[in-house]
């Protein structure tokens, strides 16, 4: 059996160590002179191709984003972790539906037609956690969700993935292709090293625009308003064990 | 038991609205996490249906029936332990024949695996993580680790919605139980794509993380597995779940089903006791919806003191012991 082409799906976010700020007039958090780095979660997903690359199960790997031009440079950081090659869809996602986001998706595997589609578990900007289930749902591919062990068994024909649930852990079998989402413990991502980074540059990306793969991004979803979550009003530091007692006992009467 | 079949059957000329709720459940319990979202459907237009799929669906069927807005109870045949695409095509063969106008279960790893799945094959777009409903098309639901709260309107004909379980009251007890009917379940495709192998769930005499009332969680600060042990004491004294920070599972000190945080669970007890942890934005997004927050920490300049009502600098070895003796002392 030949071996696979593994995609995985990478995701530009605002780098998870800034705090954002809502913009004054309420429409979306401040993006200007913001730093931005590739989703964490789809660096996870990037590091396990390579996993499995490295394993003798797969062939080739392709990074595929989602966003504007500025995308790229989280394509690059995908190909100096070591992708092969990349796909850019160049795409404004403000406004942009998961949905919208695996019929995307679903074009590019069409194209590509990958033995295993790996993405994150969510993205840290929107919070949504669906685009892999839906991307799923629409190859008609089966999925296994909160990854946080795989292996791939039969000459690539099946998968048995660890997946975190709400109790504790539970093993699903998969028969490929499949996709796959990863949770944070599925492995400890590398650091792109300088020779891979100047490596990166010299590989493909194929642009394509949602045009080309024929989706419709009408709106779905209307964001109305984005607010400030009700600030907590400012506590207290208390000295001693003994006060700490005493204010949880007679003042937020805790106990 | 009839209006459900009614219902059924004359789809088109008597359809109204409702809402389908998907309830999870194991070994014959309905989860708590479902009432929650049955009390986030009550506050929708449309009656409150609940679709129960499983090996033991009959059994839960009639805890569920009890359960306070409930109107009607489906009951779909089902695997023991069903994997998403299975439970996925109930909930579409359930909405084929109710005509729902929305569909929303909680927040959990059953419901986060597969309502986006139903979203995708309704072609419709699914909202997850709900905390509030505005009205039948509009909810609050928070983005960037909890840093700021989206309100959006969802233009789509069906609503497909998981809920965050913290966010709503879970539903009571009714004063009579609703009709429970059965549903034929699909015919499972001969070679099933994904099957369950096993599972290793977390053994735990103590609350349930996620509806406990008192959570002490530990962090990075306790320094390894065994010192986690000095939580035990406090949290016997307060009947408490233990959590922990991502960083306390990444070292091994405790099992990971215990992360509190965005990556992890999103909680909301009476009382919070962070103890050893610094508070990283990931963190807080999982407990700041907390009533009561009390830090212990040795650094003042942590984080988590600007989240919490009560915050006390000192070595968590000699606080925590000092704290479980004065709760001791005072049961007695």
């Amino acid at each position: 059996m030949s071996k696979m082409r593994i995609l995985v799906g990478v995701k530009r976010v605002i780098d998870y160590g800034v705090k954002v700020r809502v913009r004054a007039d309420k429409s979306g958090v401040e993006m200007e002179n913001v730093k931005m780095s590739i989703n964490p979660f789809c660096e996870i997903a990037m590091e396990e191709a390579m996993r499995l690359k490295e394993g003798g199960h797969a062939a080739e790997v392709v990074a595929v984003s989602i966003g504007p031009e500025k995308a790229v440079d989280t394509l690059r950081h995908a190909m100096a972790m070591g992708a092969d090659r990349a796909v850019h869809v160049l795409a404004e996602t403000e406004g942009m539906v998961p949905l919208q986001v695996a019929k995307l998706l679903v074009a590019v595997a069409q194209k590509e037609s990958p033995g295993l589609i790996i993405l994150g578990k969510q993205a840290i900007d929107g919070d949504c956690n669906q685009t892999g289930q839906m991307l799923s749902a629409l190859l008609g591919w089966p999925q296994a969700t909160f990854a946080s062990k795989m292996t791939v068994a039969d000459g690539g024909a099946k998968a048995e993935v660890v997946r975190e649930v709400d109790g504790g852990l539970e093993t699903v079998g998969l028969r490929l292709p499949a996709v796959v989402t990863t949770d944070l413990r599925l492995n400890e991502p590398r650091y792109a090293t300088l020779p891979n980074i100047m490596k990166a540059k010299k590989k493909k990306v194929d642009k394509l625009t949602p045009a080309d793969l024929g989706v419709d991004l009408a709106p779905r979803v209307k964001q109305l308003l984005v607010e400030e979550p009700p600030k907590r009003k400012a506590g207290v530091k208390v000295t001693s064990v003994d006060e700490l007692f005493d204010k949880l006992a007679n003042e937020a009467k805790a106990f | 038991m009839l209006p459900v079949l009614r219902r059924a059957s004359h789809r088109v000329a008597s359809r109204s609205l409702a809402t389908l709720v998907l309830a999870e459940h194991s070994g014959g319990a309905l989860n708590d996490a479902t009432l929650s979202a049955v009390a986030a459907a009550s506050k929708l237009s449309g009656d409150t249906h609940v679709l129960v799929v499983g090996a033991q669906a009959s059994v839960v069927a009639t805890a569920a029936a009890a359960v306070e807005g409930v109107k009607a109870v489906v009951t779909m045949a089902g695997d023991d332990k069903p994997v998403a695409e299975s439970v996925t095509t109930a909930v579409l063969a359930a909405h084929k024949a109710g005509g729902y106008t929305h569909i929303l279960s909680a927040s959990t790893s059953v419901g986060k695996s597969v309502m986006p799945r139903v979203a995708a094959l309704l072609d419709v777009a699914a909202l997850t993580e709900v905390v509030a409903v505005e009205s039948d098309d509009t909810f609050k639901r928070p983005i960037y680790a909890g840093n700021a709260i989206s309100t959006v309107q969802a233009l789509d004909a069906v609503k497909v919605l998981t809920i965050r379980p913290t966010s709503f009251e879970k539903a009571g007890l009714a004063a009579a139980p609703a009709p429970i009917t059965s549903l034929d379940a699909p015919t499972p495709p001969a070679e099933p794509a994904s099957w369950f192998v096993s599972e290793e769930l977390s053994k735990s005499e103590r609350p349930e993380l996620a509806s406990a009332s008192t959570i002490i969680s530990g962090g990075r600060g306790l320094k390894s597995a065994d010192n986690f042990k000095l939580l035990d004491g406090l949290a016997d004294q307060l009947n408490a779940a233990l959590g922990a920070s991502r960083a306390a599972v990444d070292a091994g000190f405790c099992p990971n089903d215990w992360q509190v945080g965005q990556t992890g669970k999103v909680v909301a007890p009476d009382l919070y006791l962070a103890v050893g942890i610094s508070g990283a934005i990931q963190h807080l997004a999982g407990m700041k919806d907390s009533k009561t927050i009390v830090a212990i920490n040795t650094d003042p300049d942590a984080p988590i003191f600007q989240v919490a009502d009560y915050g006390l600098v000192e070595d968590l070895f000699k606080a925590c012991p000092d704290l479980e003796a004065k709760l001791k002392a005072a049961a007695k």
